[in-house]
């Protein structure tokens, strides 16, 4: 591998990789507070990258497709779309609450599919552009070109992220997150409003997803309803690569997870079409040798 | 996290021989017998489809009913199943009869592999696990030679029994009538066996379960393995029925259907999987002018059954 590629793939790996991280993040905050993995969570990242699709679209009749209109579509769906968060947690998730673990696992199921079907029902299925005018304006280090644009993402990715852990670690409903994570029923007896912490966590969760739905359809210039699916997939690999309900691990589990990604597609052996398979199967050896990850305590199942 | 007070199920004697149960069933296996002799062919063909679901969801079910874990890529082990069969009579001129037990290993072999790291840990890990492992297998069917990559696999034999070879429609129907019955049989022993009863209790309590000296690891590996050979002789004789495989025909929307098959009759109990398995079959059929909606109208029933009837249409009455 000579030192273009490395460096080109490295640039790939750690854009594809931020967006992995925000999304992991999301999963990360709702498995923490409510031991739920949520299967929607995939889906809510694509319904942000529609939302901001169609304010882009909106929007871009009056401030045109430069980073204005980007910078606003983001803003709109992330809120948007962390509104839809907490309209899924109010609806399908609450009143399961106290059901069964398999009960409660088939209705977040249910939930990813709805969203998913929805989004088929009406785009019918097609892919939709999403023209951003960002110029390919950039610096150069050796051959390899990297745009102002591909910066921008992944500062703008961490510094979500940072965001999210200041209020997490920081703030009086980041502490009274961390409680509800730690024990529902005491923080209840504590004074805490737990269902509206509950609601805060898909809300932020959702909207990072969202941030990541939009720059990701922004950098792509592609929206389809699919493209969730396997994102959400690989959002939980990044998530146990991390350590699953840690902030940190998420952020970490997702640069890696872009990088492996980047460098295992480029092996002689590998190719691009086993890349998922690559992904799945170091998913499976973490789940053997390290399944907290790397970042993560111990999870102990909830009795 | 529970609140409610359970009462464990008493997983031991379903009442086999009471009237009420058998007359019923002796009028849906005599009406199932004498279906292709009435039907024309579009109505045995979809009553074919719908054994084969009713294999495929009696087969989830020891997974999700009995041993209560979720499993998303259920098709894999279908696929596994097809393709094992598949490629073992088109390539290798094997008799038909003689795949069954390689699919049969293999599909245990994948079983192990993805299920004895995973079943070790939380519940909610072996359904994105699966689920992963559902993409796996697609993916793998379409890259490799041997499978025919994304265009399948062409040319599986048909089989052949005492001299007499499975062409028509109707041969398939009473071909996976039989295989229906046995799965049926099968299940139903299994439920009642010391196995089936270790099953029950690692799903209400897996902490009483262990508690009581079940090797919950193993019990889980058990109802995973049992499933995943289910679905694989279900596989190998949809491929000999079919002729053609193609890495379509196992993808994530299938698991979810097999799925949704087990939730909307009710999880754990024979008839209201096989009355969800026959619903599940029906429902492209009904929905065929749907087009696009139809994935939302699937979600829909999903999450409606999940909120407002969680035991599924025809509960079990001992839960």
């Amino acid at each position: 591998m000579t030192l273009d590629l490395l460096i080109q793939q490295l640039v790939n790996g750690l854009i594809v990789g931020s967006f992995y991280a925000l999304i992991a993040l999301g999963y990360s905050m709702v498995f923490g507070v409510i031991k739920l993995l949520n299967f929607a969570h995939g889906d809510i990242y694509m319904n942000g990258a529609f939302v901001g699709l169609i304010v882009f679209s909106f929007v871009g009749i009056w401030v045109g497709n430069g980073w204005l209109g980007v910078v606003c579509a983001l803003l709109v769906s992330m809120l948007a779309v962390g509104l839809l968060g907490v309209i899924i947690e109010r609806f399908a998730y609450r009143p399961m609450r106290n059901a069964p673990r398999l009960s409660i696992l088939i209705t977040a199921l249910g939930a990813s599919m709805v969203l998913n079907g929805t989004a088929l029902a009406l785009t019918g299925g097609r892919h939709y552009a999403f023209n951003t005018d960002l110029g390919f304006a950039g610096v150069d280090i050796s051959t390899v070109h990297i745009t102002y644009t591909q910066m921008v993402l992944v500062a703008a990715s961490i510094a979500l992220m940072a965001g999210m852990q200041a209020f997490v670690s920081r703030t009086m409903y980041g502490k009274a997150m961390r409680a509800v994570s730690i024990d529902m029923g005491a923080s209840r007896l504590m004074g805490i409003d737990v269902d509206r912490v509950i609601a805060l966590t898909f809300f932020m969760g959702s909207a990072l997803a969202a941030g990541g739905g939009v720059m990701a359809g922004a950098y792509y210039g592609s929206v389809h309803f699919f493209m969730g699916f396997i994102m959400g997939l690989k959002a939980f690999t990044a998530a146990v690569i991390g350590g699953i309900g840690s902030v940190p691990g998420a952020m970490l589990g997702g640069l890696l997870l872009g990088l492996l990604e980047a460098f295992g597609s480029s092996l002689p052996f590998v190719g691009s079409e086993w890349r998922d398979v690559f992904v799945f199967g170091t998913l499976i050896l973490f789940l053997v040798f390290k399944p907290t990850g790397l970042l993560g305590r111990s999870v102990v199942e909830r009795v | 996290m529970t609140d409610e007070v359970r009462t464990m199920p008493t997983a031991g004697q379903p009442q086999l021989m009471r009237w009420s149960v058998v007359l019923p069933g002796l009028a849906a296996l005599t009406c199932a017998l004498v279906l292709p002799q009435f039907a024309n062919a579009y109505v045995t063909e979809v009553a074919t489809t719908a054994l084969l679901y009713v294999v495929l969801c009696l087969g989830l079910n020891v997974v999700v009913g009995y041993a209560g874990l979720l499993d998303l890529g259920y098709a894999a082990f279908f696929a596994v199943g097809a393709y094992t069969s598949g490629i073992l009579t088109a390539e290798f001129g094997f008799n038909f009869w003689l795949t069954i037990p390689v699919a049969m290993v293999a599909a245990c072999v994948a079983g192990i592999i993805i299920g004895a790291p995973t079943l070790r840990l939380r519940s909610d890990y072996l359904a994105i696990v699966t689920l992963g492992f559902g993409e796996i297998v697609r993916i793998i069917a379409r890259n490799l030679d041997i499978t025919g990559g994304a265009s399948g696999l062409i040319g599986i034999e048909r089989p052949e029994i005492f001299g007499f070879r499975l062409m028509q429609v109707q041969h398939f129907y009473y071909a996976f009538l039989v295989l229906a019955l046995l799965t049926a049989f099968v299940c139903l022993s299994v439920e009642r066996s010391r196995m089936g009863r270790a099953w029950f209790y690692v799903r209400y309590d897996e902490d009483a379960a262990a508690g009581i000296g079940i090797n919950r690891v193993t019990a889980k590996l058990q109802a995973y393995m049992m499933g995943a050979v289910i679905a694989s002789v279900a596989g190998c004789l949809y491929a000999a029925k079919m002729t053609a495989i193609s890495p379509e025909s196992f993808t994530f929307n299938q698991s979810l259907l097999i799925l949704l098959g087990v939730v909307l009759g009710g999880m754990g109990r024979i008839p209201g999987v096989v009355l969800g398995a026959v619903l599940v079959a029906l429902l492209p059929e009904v929905l065929r002018g749907a087009g696009t909606y139809r994935p939302l109208v699937t979600a829909v029933a999903l999450l409606a059954i999940m909120l407002f009837r969680p035991n599924g249409l025809w509960p079990d009455k001992r839960v």
